[in-house]
């Protein structure tokens, strides 16, 4: 049971391994907070339709299940849209339209798919945990180092008279700001896949 | 804004893959030789084009007299699925040669974030019907000219020789990254000199 959990966190990791629902990611990985905020409202998407799949996989009818599918993500993302609207608006504004383009992630639909509509609810739970938290991690290593060297900042939540805004020395003077432009963006993701493909060729020579 | 601006603004300023980030996984994934991404990027245009319209409508005449612009998403997703279905029987019967061109990207397409996106960007921007249906038009052309250059960059990369953890999708990311900063060379002031 286990297995369903740390599987997306880094063999199925969504970002890394298996490439699927980029254009958030790169598009909010300027600041950290953006990563945050985006990761909390994937998680919370993809938690919802994997028990929604899971619950009424015996009643959806196998042709209309696509369709099915994308109504019960819509819905989730429209709470999303909402919760985030009222709650959070500053971070909704700067996700922009990100937010409402969660519903064509192709992380969600996929674990629907692949795995929500063939298995136990309690083992959807664990399988759209584990993909969240493998996409999280993807999200805020590629918004840290977006951050950190594109801007010499790393923005996380404001506490008390904390303002939220680490400041690095050196970088925050002469940041390398390319790696905040879109440019920037492709090319960190490009090298951290050539990474990790290194690393599991690494890892699987040595064993 | 002119038509022409918004064309510009969607064709290369704002190009949806290299600068919005939308449409990424098709730029990636159908980009490996030219003859597909001809094929993909022109199914985008014009779905594109006719989505934005559609979506247009939808929203204008429906969602709003109605008060209920909070099923935007739903809605739009929904018209969205229905159209390409519609566009793909369509096709089918009037001309089975363009079916078969792009028949097999079009069920790809409904989610292509590029197609929803550009239905959010026209409501957001307060676009009229025919300003809608050019910047659809336009940021799928943009998208039909990234991917082409892309393609044709990658064909040539096959008879390179690239370090092994970077061949395949790696490169193609570094590759876009450079098309990227390629690109930035058209920013607003691009607009301001051509049209003032």
């Amino acid at each position: 049971m286990l297995k369903e959990f740390t599987k997306g966190i880094f063999k199925e990791n969504p970002i890394f391994v298996i490439v699927l629902g980029l254009c958030p990611v790169l598009a909010v990985s300027t600041k950290v907070i953006n990563a945050i905020g985006m990761s909390a409202g994937v998680i919370f998407v993809l938690l919802g339709s994997n028990i929604f799949v899971s619950m009424l996989k015996n009643y959806i009818p196998d042709k209309v299940r696509i369709p099915a599918y994308i109504v019960i993500i819509a819905s989730f993302v429209t709470i999303v849209q909402m919760v985030m609207e009222a709650y959070a608006p500053s971070l909704y504004k700067s996700l922009g339209v990100y937010v409402p383009l969660i519903v064509v992630n192709c992380i969600i639909l996929g674990r629907a798919e692949a795995f929500a509509k063939k298995n136990t609810i309690k083992a959807s739970i664990l399988d759209a945990l584990g993909m969240g938290i493998g996409f999280t991690l993807a999200l805020l290593l590629i918004s840290l180092i977006r951050e950190v060297l594109g801007a010499g900042t790393i923005t996380i939540f404001p506490i008390g008279s904390f303002s939220g805004v680490i400041k690095i020395p050196v970088l925050v003077d002469e940041p390398i700001r390319v790696f905040g432009l879109s440019a920037g963006a492709l090319l960190v993701i490009g090298f951290l896949k050539a990474f990790f493909n290194w690393y599991s060729e690494f890892k699987g020579a040595r064993s | 804004m002119t038509y022409i601006g918004i064309i510009i603004t969607f064709v290369f300023i704002n190009n949806f893959i290299l600068n919005q980030f939308l449409g990424l996984c098709p730029f990636i994934g159908v980009s490996k030789n030219i003859e597909s991404a001809v094929g993909m990027g022109f199914a985008v245009t014009f779905v594109m084009a006719i989505a934005s319209l559609t979506t247009w409508v939808v929203y204008t005449w429906i969602l709003v007299p109605l008060n209920i612009t909070f099923l935007q998403t739903i809605t739009f997703i929904l018209v969205i699925a229905a159209l390409v279905q519609f566009v793909e029987m369509v096709i089918q019967n009037i001309s089975p040669a363009l079916y078969k061109a792009l028949g097999i990207y079009l069920p790809l397409i409904t989610t292509n974030c590029a197609v929803l996106g550009i239905a959010f960007i026209s409501v957001q921007k307060r676009y009229n019907a025919l300003e809608s249906f050019v910047a659809g038009f336009a940021a799928g052309l943009g998208f039909l000219l990234a991917i082409l250059l892309m393609s044709a960059i990658r064909t040539k990369l096959d008879f390179e020789w690239i370090p092994k953890p970077f061949r395949g999708i790696p490169i193609a990311f570094v590759t876009g990254g450079l098309m990227a900063l390629a690109f930035m060379a058209f920013d607003k002031a691009l607009l301001t000199n051509l049209i003032g």
